[in-house]
């Protein structure tokens, strides 16, 4: 009895502890941020693309970086949901009698989403030397969509793979077509994975440097085609740090705090979306 | 209706790859009564029950032959209609699977599929069919709230109701007590003992005792085939086969 309530209490305060730390960890990263950023903070900074000077300390904005990453990272999500999306179906609806392969897809998947996104980069950034290519907007997009896939797929795969075979079954039995039960089915049941899945990847994707270093560039501005390079909050933030002028360095900051906003915010929809979709889930 | 079966299967066969699950099931079920399939875990009552609304399709690798006519139409040979069919039954499982929607929409969605948009008629039903399985004054309150949040026992008795309301002539029901708390199942089969009247319903088992409380006919099967069929006196009293004759002493 005793030892009971001692190991309890062990892990108790195991949990406070560590519910703590991660409190504080990232209330700490938020107040330096926040304190070194907001300074620099104005209607300019996301509304204006750099004027000549910028880097030096002149006016301007990050405008470019601000869109440049959201091109970027949505162009990505879309390029990988299309990749994504059939392989996971496929995995959950054709292939369900050969197992073996789903296992090795999936060890292989998982293995990919260990790889570090500048071996993506580098992977890529080969390709196109060896083809002759700019870094551009869609060689990004590229790049950042192959970094995500892994991610994408298996997230998808994990929501398919929870929706119980009862519920299809009992669909068609009710009188259901096909289409209406794949309305109940994905729409319902697995929805709130597949919001879930998105977003995750997209903040993955967006706030990515190393893929993006060598293959979409770096412009003062905004792309107008995907042909044209970009640029990105992670790298503009890299190249404003680098500077020995305080201006600019806060300026970075400032840039830091925009991405951490963007990337908040996509967390808050998700956990938005998820709770608004989930409460009819089995 | 020349015959009193609304049932009938002629020699049929499933098979998954070289192993067969069902070996020539001929048997015809009773319009009105309470039919009992009877066995051991594994003997193939499933696959026989979901045979009869041809889920069995949604196994494209289970091969199926013979004929099941269902009011003198065989339904193996229907390629499209198969709607219409699967609307003739009411389907049970052995979990209740409530649709991830409110418990309105779960009676209404099987409505708005049979074409009726009328709001008045969809309420009433709705109230109705709730009643029917005594579920109305537990939910009444709370008609929009998802039906995941009911207990199992409530669960499978809006599935029942959900069934109902699409106004079939059979129920299906698989082993549908065998998740349910002792009071849930005694709704179910005090339930489907009032609805003989106008239904034909059909309840897998393997509970003994249950299929005694339940059957006016029964069906006992044992590796795929059906040993012994017939009024539950003469197969619980004066079984013939010597497997039967086990199972009733045994218990399983
Ligand atoms: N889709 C299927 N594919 C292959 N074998 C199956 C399938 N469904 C059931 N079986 C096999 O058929 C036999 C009968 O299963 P089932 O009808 O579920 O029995 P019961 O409901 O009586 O327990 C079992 O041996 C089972 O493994
Ligand atoms: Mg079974």
């Amino acid at each position: 009895m005793k030892k009971r309530s001692i190991e309890e209490q062990f892990f108790l305060w195991l949990m406070r502890f560590t519910t703590a730390s991660i409190i504080m960890v990232l209330s700490g990263l938020l107040f330096v941020i926040f304190k070194k950023g907001y300074h620099a903070m104005s209607w300019a900074m996301i509304s204006e693309e750099p004027q000549g000077g910028f880097y030096l300390g002149a006016g301007g904005g990050i405008l470019n970086a601000i869109l440049g990453s959201v091109y970027l990272s949505v162009g990505a999500i879309i390029l990988a949901i299309l990749v994504g999306l059939p392989v996971a179906l496929a995995m959950n609806v054709h292939m369900v009698r050969y197992k073996i392969w789903v296992t090795v897809i999936r060890f292989l998947l998982d293995t990919l989403w260990g790889v570090p996104s500048i071996v993506y980069g580098a992977f890529a950034f080969g390709i196109m030397v060896y083809f002759h290519l700019r870094a551009s907007l869609l060689a990004g997009i590229i790049t950042v969509a192959l970094l995500i896939v892994p991610i994408i797929t298996r997230a998808f795969d994990e929501a398919l793979r929870t929706i119980p075979n009862g519920l299809l079954e009992t669909t068609y039995a009710i009188g259901g077509t096909r289409s209406e039960a794949s309305f109940v089915i994905f729409f319902r049941q697995a929805l709130p994975g597949l919001i879930t899945a998105v977003l995750l990847a997209l903040c993955r994707g967006i706030g990515d440097a190393a893929s993006v270093l060598f293959t979409a560039g770096y412009t003062d501005h905004v792309p107008q085609r995907l042909t044209d390079p970009t640029a990105t909050l992670p790298l503009a933030i890299f190249f404003q740090l680098s500077s020995p002028i305080p201006e600019v360095k806060e300026r970075a900051y400032a840039a830091t705090l925009v991405l951490t906003i963007i990337i908040l915010v996509i967390s808050i929809l998700s956990r938005i979306a998820g709770r608004r979709f989930k409460k009819y889930v089995l | 209706m020349s015959n009193s079966a609304i049932v009938r299967i002629k020699d049929l066969n499933v098979q998954s790859g070289n192993t067969a699950i069902l070996k020539n099931i001929n048997v015809e079920i009773p319009r009105n009564k309470i039919t009992v399939i009877l066995g051991p875990s594994g003997c193939g009552k499933t696959t026989l029950l979901k045979s009869l609304n041809r889920l069995t399709d949604l196994q494209p690798h289970l091969k199926i032959s013979g004929s099941i006519f269902i009011d003198d139409e065989d339904i193996l040979q229907v390629t499209d209609g198969l709607t219409r069919i699967r609307q003739k039954m009411g389907l049970l499982s052995q979990k209740p699977y409530p649709l991830p929607m409110s418990i309105y929409k779960n009676i209404a969605f099987g409505l708005k599929i049979q074409g009726v948009s009328d709001k008045k008629i969809i309420n009433d039903s709705v109230e109705r069919y709730l009643a029917e399985v005594g579920l109305w004054d537990e939910v009444k309150d709370r008609l929009h709230s998802p039906a995941s949040r009911l207990s199992i026992g409530q669960q499978q008795r809006l599935c029942l109701a959900r069934g109902l309301a699409v106004h079939p002539e059979i129920i299906l029901a698989d082993e549908p007590t065998s998740a349910l708390d002792p009071i849930s199942s005694k709704k179910i089969e005090e339930k489907f003992i009032a609805l003989r009247d106008d239904f034909t319903v059909i309840v897998v088992t393997h509970i003994l005792r249950q299929a005694k409380r339940l059957a006016d006919n029964v069906i006992f099967m044992y590796y795929g085939e059906i040993v012994e069929q017939g009024p539950p006196e003469q197969l619980f009293e004066h079984p013939v086969s010597p497997i039967l004759k086990d199972y009733l002493n045994t218990g399983h």
